[in-house]
């Protein structure tokens, strides 16, 4: 039994061995200076980097606040049945294909713009994107969040209202801030998770060849550059698309490291 | 005649720790016999190396002899050794997901006895062994877990017979009982020593009094003094046990 | 007299959370049923936008095996939803025990020096992006599949009609592998929660009986948390039912439905990446969109299936501690 368990263990790591190995020999072959300053009409990323990162930075900018502060109401006002099918449905929005998400915010967007309350044209846009990316985000760190504030024994909570503070400080100033470094790892998993999202993006903000336009003009991102790349039959642009899954791969990876320094970090402060 | 289970020189360690120190001693065939001593002083730790369930911990190690009928019991395997020897533990452990019926024939079934009619047999001899026959033997599907605190341990104790040990060793079977299935278990413990050598481990010395022919004294991993359970009682040689027995530190 | 200011008024109330405490709480339960309103308005708009083609087909779109995008216009789902099943088993196939001898191995027997970084490393397959699976599987797997696995496979099994047609490395059992690559680290997670959740008394149990180590794994441990296993696998397909980029990239996109796995087919998630942008009628685009709704139920169905076992797990491992 030890081995055949050990042996399930090597045959999972091999794919990734491979992938990350590919990734890195094939991708370095792409790493050039002109590689982040050209646009992918020329064959290089820098606008798919920038586009990724005005696309996850608008995202968490909404995200995190209503999701933490779903989590809030999950953990500390949802103990009862009310709470309960609240907690349910956001599990349920946290299990939508991500592709169905991005029909939403095409059908939304389409929707609004055919009833006139915006322009038509923001169907393919930044902002339809950041819409899919926010729906995908928000249940996500919502519940991340509820479990790390579940993680804060109901003694310090205690304690806080024993010394006569009211019971939102006591959430906000104490029960949040001993639970930050589970709140910022859920919130780090979070934006490392939609900054390698492409299903939604293929109709919403489509791409682009040019540097950033605007919140209504279609955007460029990453994941999409790769999957353009990868699927063209110009091989130049197969290999680019190595290199821009070894930047994306070394971006998720400095998510990942991050999030466990923060959790180093505040434990060392505690 | 010589002695089911004689330990010489027994010690055991957990890590850098000693638990018990250079015990020799001898349990009587067909008697039960019982082991007091205060919290820690490493009552269980002495029957745990009897069927070799010490070393299932990581870092703990045992030396010194143990022989069952004259073989060492650390040289045979240690699968062997815990057939041969069974045990019941403080909390009643049955497996939850298996009817009353699969828990006691699953040490048979792991013997490989595959037979329906042995294995019927088996455990309705076991059940009535362990005087349960008569509350489960309508609902012998049931789980295991759907009994009563009592009931349980009496399953478990039908379970370790099942495979029919010569040796049973019971670590504080009662401690997380009730008085009344406390009352039943003892029962059934002083009917075992027909059939089997029984070694229990209590902290209740009115326990050890009510169930055991020899008695065993333990402190701080040293054996302190055996004796017949009436003559330790009554008359202890060491004073270590007279203070014990008579309440001075517990 | 105090040294500091008393704050007065309706500041006063708020610090002293007279005011305070019921504004937060009303304030984050707003927040909280805003987000549900948007599973509403989900659930609505989809609705809408699918009911052109649900009005135009009603139950036979889940039936028909058509996809005519030109007049007349009849769509169909069927050979969408078989691809995502086939995938999908195939998926579960190699996945589900390859996580569990991991969720074994970590939880049991692995040194427990090689316990953490090993969990970090099958953590990393799970942050791997679907899309450079995708990548990898196109210029890697595909071509590893084509010239060596699948004609070793079909030599030895190629009576069976599952694998007979001409194998060109994008099909759906590349598809279905890498699939079952990138489940692997949702099941074997959940597993190993399953497996710690045992208690150690049953292990000692199974010891105290004479059972072998491999005995008590089965006996006491496999056994208790089979639950706990059972829904981490069905968490596994409801992940793989609705995985787009790596299997668009590697099932070789034809509209088909063909008892061979090594001939190209579709799944509902890689149709609409394919086909979204390119429907010229409404038509069309609503059925593409009815399309998502369905895969949106059966992955919806799957995970509340899902939730039920493990939460009988959580539920029966406080019962018996």
């Amino acid at each position: 039994m030890n081995l055949g368990a050990f042996f399930c263990v090597v045959i999972a790591l091999i794919p990734l061995g491979s992938l990350l190995f590919e990734a890195t020999v094939r991708g370095i072959r792409s790493i050039s200076p002109g590689f982040f300053a050209l646009t992918t009409a020329n064959g290089g990323i820098g606008n798919a980097i920038q586009g990724t990162l005005i696309l996850i930075g608008l995202t968490a900018a909404i995200a995190l606040p209503v999701g933490i502060l779903t989590g809030i109401y999950l953990a500390e006002y949802g103990k009862n049945r009310v709470g309960a099918a609240i907690r349910f449905f956001v599990d349920v929005m946290t299990q939508i294909p991500s592709i169905v998400v991005g029909i939403f915010a095409f059908s939304l967007l389409l929707e609004l713009g055919a009833i006139g309350i915006v322009s038509s044209r923001l169907v393919f846009s930044t902002t339809t994107g950041v819409i899919a990316l926010s729906t995908i985000m928000i249940p996500f760190v919502a519940r991340t969040s509820e479990e790390a504030l579940r993680l804060v024994p109901i003694s310090t909570r205690e304690s806080a209202l024993a010394l006569g503070i009211p019971r939102y400080r006591a959430i906000l100033r104490v029960v949040l801030p001993s639970a930050s470094s589970a709140v910022i790892t859920g919130a780090l998993l979070g934006i490392a998770r939609v900054g390698g999202e492409t299903a939604p993006l293929l109709m919403t903000c489509l791409g682009s060849g040019y540097w950033f336009e605007g919140l209504d003009q279609p955007c460029e991102s990453l994941p999409h550059t790769i999957y353009v790349f990868a699927l063209g039959p110009d091989s130049a642009l197969n290999q680019a698309a190595w290199g821009a899954s070894l930047i994306l791969v070394l971006m998720m990876l400095g998510i990942a490291i991050a999030s466990r320094v923060v959790i180093r970090l505040r434990a060392g402060t505690r | 005649m010589p002695p089911k289970i004689h330990t010489e020189k027994l010690s055991a360690w957990y890590g850098p720790k000693r638990a018990i120190e250079d015990i020799t001693l001898d349990f009587e065939e067909h008697a039960v016999s019982a082991i007091i001593g205060p919290s820690g002083c490493g009552k269980s730790t002495l029957i745990r190396c009897l069927n070799r369930m010490h070393e299932t911990i990581p870092k703990a190690r045992a030396e010194g002899k143990v022989l069952l009928n004259d073989e060492d019991v650390y040289a045979l395997p240690a699968v062997t050794v815990r057939r041969r020897i069974g045990m019941v533990f403080q909390k009643a452990n049955p497996f939850p997901t298996m009817s009353i019926y699969e828990n006691v024939a699953a040490g048979l079934r792991l013997n490989g006895v595959r037979d329906r009619d042995k294995l019927d047999v088996a455990v309705l001899e076991s059940l009535k062994q362990a005087a349960l026959w008569d509350e489960v033997k309508d609902s012998l599907d049931k789980s295991g877990a759907s009994l009563s605190g009592g009931q349980q341990q009496r399953l478990c104790i039908a379970r370790a017979l099942a495979v029919r040990p010569e040796v049973l060793l019971m670590d504080e079977p009662c401690s997380a009982l009730d008085p009344i299935a406390t009352a039943k278990i003892e029962d059934l413990i002083f009917d075992l020593r027909k059939d089997y050598t029984v070694v229990i481990v209590t902290h209740n010395m009115q326990q050890a009094a009510r169930v055991a022919d020899t008695t065993a004294f333990l402190y701080l991993g040293k054996l302190i003094e055996t004796a017949g359970t009436r003559e330790l009682f009554e008359r202890p040689k060491e004073t270590l046990t007279e203070s014990y027995i008579t309440g001075r530190f517990g | 007299m105090l040294p500091f200011r008393k704050s007065r008024g309706v500041g006063r109330l708020i610090t002293a959370g007279a005011l305070g405490d019921p504004l937060f709480q009303w304030f984050s339960t707003v927040v909280a049923f805003g987000v549900i309103g948007l599973l509403v308005v989900i659930t609505v708009i989809l609705s809408l936008a699918a009911s052109e083609s649900i009005r135009a087909f009603g139950l036979g779109f889940l039936t028909g095996a058509v996809w005519n995008p030109v007049p007349p216009l009849v769509f169909g789902s069927l050979p969408f939803v078989y691809g995502t099943l086939v995938t999908s088993a195939l998926a579960l196939l190699f996945g589900v025990p390859i996580s569990i001898g991991i969720a074994i191995f970590l939880s049991e027997l692995s040194p427990p020096w090689l316990r953490i970084p090993l969990t970090y490393v099958v953590e990393l397959l799970a942050a791997v992006p679907s899309v450079v699976y995708g990548l990898w599987g196109i210029f890697v797997l595909g071509p590893v599949m084509r010239a060596s696995v699948e004609p070793v496979v079909q030599g030895i099994f190629g009576f069976l009609p599952i694998f007979q047609g001409n194998p060109i490395g994008t099909d759906k059992f590349t598809a279905g592998v890498i699939l079952a690559i990138m489940i692997i680290p949702t099941i074997s997670a959940v597993s190993r929660e399953a497996l710690l959740a045992v208690p150690e008394n049953q292990r000692e149990a199974a010891l105290s009986l004479g059972a072998t180590r491999w005995e008590t794994t089965r006996l006491a441990v496999l056994r208790y948390a089979r639950a706990g296993i059972f829904g981490a696998v069905i968490l596994g397909l409801g992940r793989a039912v609705g995985e787009t980029m790596a299997v668009t990239m590697t099932i070789g996109n034809r509209n088909a439905i063909s008892v061979s796995l090594f001939d190209q087919g579709q799944t509902i998630a890689s149709w609409i990446a394919n086909n979204f942008l390119n429907a010229t009628d409404p038509l069309e685009l609503s059925a593409l969109i009815e399309l998502g709704l369905v895969l949106m139920l059966m992955s919806l169905v799957i995970n509340i299936f899902a939730r039920l076992m493990l939460g009988r797990v959580l539920r029966r491992g406080e019962g018996s501690a």
